[in-house]
């Protein structure tokens, strides 16, 4: 059941708590109750938006900068991925396997405000021994979502 | 000049649905609950498929009955999903649709005077492939109390010693009706009883939200009286590939075999790749449409018990037959009133016969989001009939 509301609700936060028990042939009772235990443990994060600045006409800038680092005796990357998701400009930080450690996306208002967290904290701390910064130039697709205009629905009434 | 028509065809009505359509599409802000197809893309993996083949170069004729690897797959997924077992190689080929199939049936199996009964409200293509086949078509009329499931009396009632052929169209569009393994032991008796054929079209077959659908060609002695239509169109959500497949004895394969081969040669090789692909790795996409459509019907059902609609809980297809008899409309006139009052589009239970009187027929191939506010116009709607009603 867990499974089934995860999976829905992570597509569209926004339904109502009596649809969703509807759809899922559940009573509403159980569905709100383990909507909130799993907010309690932790499972459930947030209910974010999906936000298209572009179109909101807001000018942003998104980057994801691979890091590498020293990993801490005794502590591995954790520490050193802390001291960075600490500061709130940080989107996300993600331990990768391959050629580097870290993946840290970044959301600034211009490039200058970008290169200057990757240039005076990011690059400044001890444990970090490069980055490299890719810029966004364009985003297509983003949690799962299509940027582009949904197509009309083309489709005729045959039988 | 003489007439240049065969007076066959001219006594063919021409589908009621278009013209309703055309109506539809002319209206700025209508929305329609009306059609018959997935809302689905086809997976992309299948897209991709077709796409590849094409990249490949593989633009040619398949041979007549079909890609010998997607008949292979069609054989293995008729027995892990309904545990049918046909040989690929004499027992089965690949149609353009399974409309093409239900043609080729009736044109290999009907001499003239043959009477083919067809269960109504059923899609609106049996009767004028009967009729074009010279086949005299004997409607068994579906009712709402039996959950338009076809019973032993009534089909036994409607034999005749012409009887050749009983089209079996379940799981049901317009109506959703599944005819579970019961149901399907009690006519199978009176077919083998009274020697006759069955075209079984089960190409909603995976569209079933009870019980695994169960093929009446799985049941003793009836593989061999069957032809099975089925194809890729809903359970793969793949309409416009044109693809589908008829399976059954050899004698009357064969012969169908030899009209698809002088009327179409094969069917589109494009599609047929990205078919093998669908049976290959589509598993998980149908269950996923399933479990989505399965989600809107209780949506749906729920909004109609809401406004006091009586509707019989359809198990198959993505279709509900609320009926509309309470308002003293015809299902044409209810749902013309529908359309110019609150712009929502359902087709009218006549457009599948005469027994679809008194219901409509609303399909859930449409988001939550466009059903919530499609049916909540239909709220609208039957509240002020029923207000104008008691103010009368």
């Amino acid at each position: 059941m867990r499974e089934k509301i995860l999976t829905f609700i992570e597509k569209n936060s926004r339904i109502d708590i009596k649809e969703l028990s509807v759809v899922l042939g559940v009573d509403e009772a159980t569905v709100m109750n383990e909507l909130e235990s799993m907010e309690q443990e932790g499972i459930i994060c947030g209910y974010h938006t999906l936000i298209n600045w572009d179109k909101a006409g807001v000018e942003k800038v998104t980057a994801l900068i691979e890091v590498r680092v020293t990993p801490q005796r005794g502590m591995g990357f954790d520490k050193v991925a802390e001291r960075i998701y600490n500061y709130p400009e940080v989107n996300s930080v993600y331990l990768i396997s391959g050629g580097f450690d870290l993946m840290v996306t970044l959301e600034g208002k211009t490039l200058r405000e970008i290169s200057q967290f990757v240039s005076d904290k990011l690059s400044a701390l001890d444990q970090v021994l490069s980055t490299k910064t890719n810029f966004i130039l364009k985003k297509y697709k983003d949690h799962g979502t299509v940027m582009a205009p949904k197509a009309k629905d083309e489709r005729i009434m045959m039988a | 000049m003489r007439d240049p028509l065969s007076k066959v065809i001219k006594t063919i009505e021409p589908s009621g649905i278009r013209k309703f359509f055309d109506i539809v599409s002319e209206m700025e802000d209508a929305i329609s609950l009306g059609v018959g197809e997935p809302d689905f893309d086809t997976p992309w993996h299948i897209r991709d498929e077709g796409i590849y083949s094409l990249e490949k170069g593989k633009t040619f004729y398949t041979s007549n009955a079909g890609l010998k690897d997607l008949k292979i797959e069609i054989a293995k997924f008729l027995k892990r999903r309904y545990d049918l077992q046909y040989d690929y190689n004499k027992e089965l080929f690949v149609t353009v649709g399974g409309s093409e199939a239900i043609d080729v049936a009736m044109r290999a199996m009907l001499d003239p005077g043959d009477e083919v009964l067809i269960p109504q409200p059923s899609y609106v293509s049996y009767l004028p492939c009967c009729v074009l086949a010279n086949g005299t078509p004997v409607i068994i009329e579906l009712k709402a109390e039996n959950e338009f499931r076809l019973t032993a009396e009534e089909l036994e009632a409607a034999i005749t010693p012409k009887t050749k052929l009983l089209v079996l169209p379940f799981p049901n569009n317009p109506t959703g009706a599944v005819m579970e393994k019961k149901d399907l032991e009690a006519i199978a008796e009176i077919i083998i009883k009274h020697d006759i054929f069955v075209l079984s079209d089960e190409i909603y077959s995976e569209l079933t939200y009870l019980d695994n659908h169960v093929s009446i060609a799985s049941l003793p002695g009836m593989k061999e009286r069957t032809i099975v239509i089925n194809g890729f169109s809903k359970s793969h959500a793949m309409t416009g590939w044109r693809l589908g497949y008829a399976c059954g004895p050899e004698v009357v394969i064969k012969q169908m075999l030899k009209i698809h081969q002088f009327a179409i040669m094969c069917a589109p090789t494009t599609s047929q790749y990205a078919a093998v692909e669908a049976l290959k790795n589509g598993d998980a996409d149908v269950t996923m449409m399933r479990e989505e459509y399965d989600g809107r019907r209780r949506y749906v059902l729920k909004r109609f018990r809401e406004m006091g609609l009586s509707c019989f809980e359809p198990f198959g297809a993505f279709y509900a037959f609320p009926s509309i008899s309470e308002f003293g409309m015809t299902s044409e006139e209810f749902a013309n009133e529908l359309l110019k009052k609150q712009k929502v589009a359902v087709v009218p239970g006549t457009a599948f016969g005469a027994s679809g009187e008194g219901f409509i027929r609303i399909s859930y191939a449409y988001s939550l989001e466009d059903l919530r506010e499609a049916l909540g116009r239909v709220e609208a709607f039957v509240t002020e009939l029923r207000e104008k009603r008691a103010g009368n």
